[in-house]
């Protein structure tokens, strides 16, 4: 209460009910009630760059003690607002201006749409008198941002502002989170109102299924008992709903074989003796091979995206599938579910286990032999062909990277990665023992997105080693952050694995266009250590296999950030690969061997 | 196939546009679409046949219903429902036809909205193949001009509108903004 009455004297606050009427609350500016709401809203810091029209916005910021974090450009402001909230779970808050300043923010909305990622952005508009009538940096932001957010406002009367904050912030982090954007315009920042705080909130046609159907959860551990050969298929919606520790359990008590998507990494621990690597186009061949060969798969929290199914009409096809998700337009999108449950993923597993418990007793010897040899197999196909790092006397493996970031963070570290071949490597050898350690664009492939989420992870988790792991393709995207880096001395180590090229694209050029290797090589690199030195923070390059390590370590040793230029070798591809349009257990494990003679 | 869509929207500004975005962001084209507020001022019910592949009919639906301002969205395409559209229809006529217009026009149960001596104003309406013939039939008078408005829908069976119930904001949040000050 005391921020909202600041000024009046204790009594005076004291007697203030909770619901008083605009009339009584205390009279201020729609750019400081904006603030309120923030405050109240428990927000701590902005990602933002100012302008014309925040300029009211930004002067009621000047002392308030919300943190702001000026970026160098706005894409950045949401990315690393998106970085914040995938090393948390909290609502990551950003800013920009009318015009250009909201544009600028479309990419990072619909990268936060795609992974349900809770964002909230706050956007300038020109004033209400001047909408509609192409005045100076004027944009349809309302219209634009229509289809990358998850709901969006233009606030047009100061009077419905902290409804409507507490509104997006609302739906920002609840049911399937996602981005929310309220755009305000600067009429509406400067008019003077009484702020009385909202008490209530209310979105009629905002349905949230949160507990599962109780007789399709039954049902559900009765398939899982009759299955012989089940499979857990977990995505990032066990990150968002907090649900790890009961898929842990959930995993035990099946003892079952799991998978966590690009967006599930951590989910469960990699190194739980049951997890066995991601799934899909550069899953390994035990992960895929079990995808296939299953009879149920258990999808929790995922969406049976293109990149995890390969050829959908050939993906699992002995599986019977329960899919649990909290969205019911994933259920039934890509793959029909034998038993559809709409819930939260986290109460349902919660319900599930307790089920499980109560009829292990009986159930849990049926097929007990079957599920045994099950887990045997899946073992083999893991030593038939592991996923094991590469590496090389004369040049560094991008494998061998991955292996010594993993050696470094022992499955603890964060690591925000960018978008191409060092993502998929990251994802293949960089083990996370916890969730939300890994931060990666998975739906949008976002090239630029790992720098700028590594900030955001930084500042919302100043205790933690934060690794931005980009290639020489999205690090060039994102070299203006590295001022933002240096304002703040974040201790960020940027991690570039530099191939000279966009390695992803020319793999599919090498692969499927006869190598003919169009617009993907990436000369003129800058000299990471006169790059670094010119803001003021140490930057070096590392080629020597045998100085990898020491180079890695000499980077963490840096108390302030580190810019590392890694020269790996330039040909290397990820494998295994899935074709497009391949089922996955057609994957190529390999690069053609030589032939003899 | 064309799917038949009933729904039950906030009356806000932009509300139109996010159930139009769903549409064309997969490409499906609108046939017709009405929108006009309920009893409740602050309530509008939409009715939008669109062309879509059959199995793409219950994800239109799912999507529809996650929109915000979007209270309920029901597929009437094969429910119990009766459709319905208007035509305002403009006929020239000379004076030789007129009579033999007017008593058409009252075999298709429509009625004359407007009269001068270039014409008239016709009203029906119908199920669209009725009007259809309608139209084809005044055609035959000589030169017309149609605004159809568009199939609209009644549900007959009661359905249970289920709304979220509201939030309260004030006690989980008014402990904490001490520390804010």
């Amino acid at each position: 209460m005391s921020a909202i009455v600041s000024g009046k004297t204790a009594a005076t606050a004291a007697t203030a009910a909770p619901a008083a009427t605009a009339k009584t609350g205390t009279l201020m500016s729609g750019a400081r009630m904006l603030l309120e709401c923030l405050a109240r809203e428990k927000v701590d810091c902005i990602f933002g760059y100012p302008g014309g029209v925040t300029l009211p916005f930004y002067d009621a910021l000047y002392d308030h003690p919300i943190k702001h974090i000026l970026v160098r450009h706005e894409q950045n402001a949401c990315f690393a607002a998106e970085g914040y909230a995938r090393a948390t779970g909290k609502v990551g808050v950003c800013c920009a201006t009318s015009g250009p300043g909201a544009t600028n923010l479309v990419t990072g909305l619909v990268d936060a749409m795609m992974d349900s990622i809770p964002v909230v952005a706050i956007t300038g508009q020109v004033s209400t008198k001047l909408i509609g009538s192409d005045a100076f940096q004027e944009a349809d932001t309302f219209g634009i941002t229509r289809s990358c957010t998850k709901h969006n406002f233009l606030v047009k009367k100061l009077s419905d502002l902290p409804q409507a904050v507490h509104e997006a912030f609302h739906i920002a982090a609840t049911g399937r989170p996602g981005p929310v954007l309220v755009d305000i315009p600067k009429d509406v920042f400067q008019a003077q109102a009484h702020y009385a705080p909202v008490s209530a909130i209310h979105l009629p046609g905002y349905k949230i299924y949160v507990e599962g159907h109780a007789g399709q959860i039954r049902r559900a551990a009765q398939m899982i008992w009759d299955a012989r050969r089940p499979m857990v298929y977990a995505g990032g919606g066990i990150l968002a709903a907090g649900a790890a520790d009961d898929l842990r359990e959930f995993v035990e008590r099946v003892n079952a074989p799991a998978v966590c998507t690009l967006m599930g990494l951590g989910a469960l621990s990699s190194e739980h003796p049951n997890f066995i690597s991601l799934p899909g186009m550069h899953g390994s061949y035990a992960a895929n091979m079990g995808m296939t060969e299953t009879d149920l798969i258990v999808a929790l929290g995922v969406r049976f995206d293109d990149r995890v199914t390969g050829r959908l009409a050939a993906f699992a096809p002995h599986a019977k599938v329960i899919h649990v998700d909290i969205d019911p337009a994933e259920i039934g999108k890509n793959r029909a579910a034998d038993v559809p449950i709409v819930g939260d993923v986290k109460r349902v597993l919660e319900k599930l286990n307790q089920t499980l418990a109560e009829t292990a007793e009986d159930m849990k010897p049926k097929n007990a032999a079957a599920r045994a040899a099950w887990r045997e197999r899946i073992g083999e196909w893991r030593k038939e062909h592991p996923l094991e790092p590469e590496s090389s006397t004369d040049q560094i493996k991008p494998q061998h990277l991955m292996a010594e970031i993993d050696r470094l963070s022992g499955g603890e570290a964060i690591v925000s990665s960018d978008v191409g071949q060092h993502q998929m490597w990251a994802a293949q050898f960089i083990r996370f023992q916890h969730p939300r350690l890994w931060i990666n664009s998975g739906g949008l492939g976002a090239m630029g997105f790992g720098l700028p989420a590594a900030i955001g992870a930084q500042f919302a988790r100043p205790d933690k080693l934060v690794f931005a792991l980009v290639g020489d393709g999205g690090f060039q995207m994102s070299i203006p952050e590295l001022a933002t880096i240096a304002n703040h001395a974040l201790p960020v180590k940027i991690i570039v694995m530099n191939n000279g090229y966009l390695g992803m694209v020319r793999q599919w050029q090498e692969l499927f266009y006869n190598n003919r290797l169009s617009a993907v090589q990436l000369d003129g690199f800058p000299d990471p250590e006169k790059l670094a030195g010119a803001y003021g923070f140490k930057g070096s390059t590392v080629e020597n296999p045998a100085e990898l390590r020491g180079a890695l370590e000499a980077a963490v040793r840096e108390p302030g950030p580190y810019l590392l230029n890694v020269r790996v070798a330039s040909y290397e591809n990820v494998y295994p690969m899935v074709p497009a349009g391949g089922a996955i257990n057609e994957m190529v494990l390999g690069p053609p061997q030589p032939v003899e003679g | 196939m064309l799917q038949l869509i009933s729904l039950l929207v906030e009356n806000k500004p932009g509300a139109l546009m996010r159930v139009t975005g769903v549409l064309s962001a997969r490409g499906y084209n609108i046939e017709s679409l009405t929108v006009a507020r309920t009893l409740d001022p602050e309530l509008s019910r939409m009715s939008i046949v669109v062309d879509i592949e059959p199995v793409q009919r219950g994800q239109l639906i799912k999507q529809i219903n996650k929109l915000i301002n979007v209270l309920q969205a029901a597929d009437l395409t094969e429910a119990p429902a009766v459709r319905r559209e208007l035509v305002l229809l403009r006929v020239r006529a000379n004076m030789q036809d007129r009579a033999a217009i007017l008593k058409e026009a009252e075999i298709f149960g429509a009625r004359a909205v407007d009269s001068s001596v270039e014409g008239f104003a016709l009203e029906a309406t119908g199920d669209p193949e009725k009007l259809d013939e309608f139209i084809d039939v005044m055609k035959s008078y000589g030169e017309i001009e149609v605004t159809r408005s568009g199939l609209v829908a009644v549900s007959l069976e009661a359905k249970r509108l289920r709304l979220a119930p509201p939030i309260r904001k004030d006690l989980e949040m008014e402990t904490e903004t001490e520390s804010v000050k």
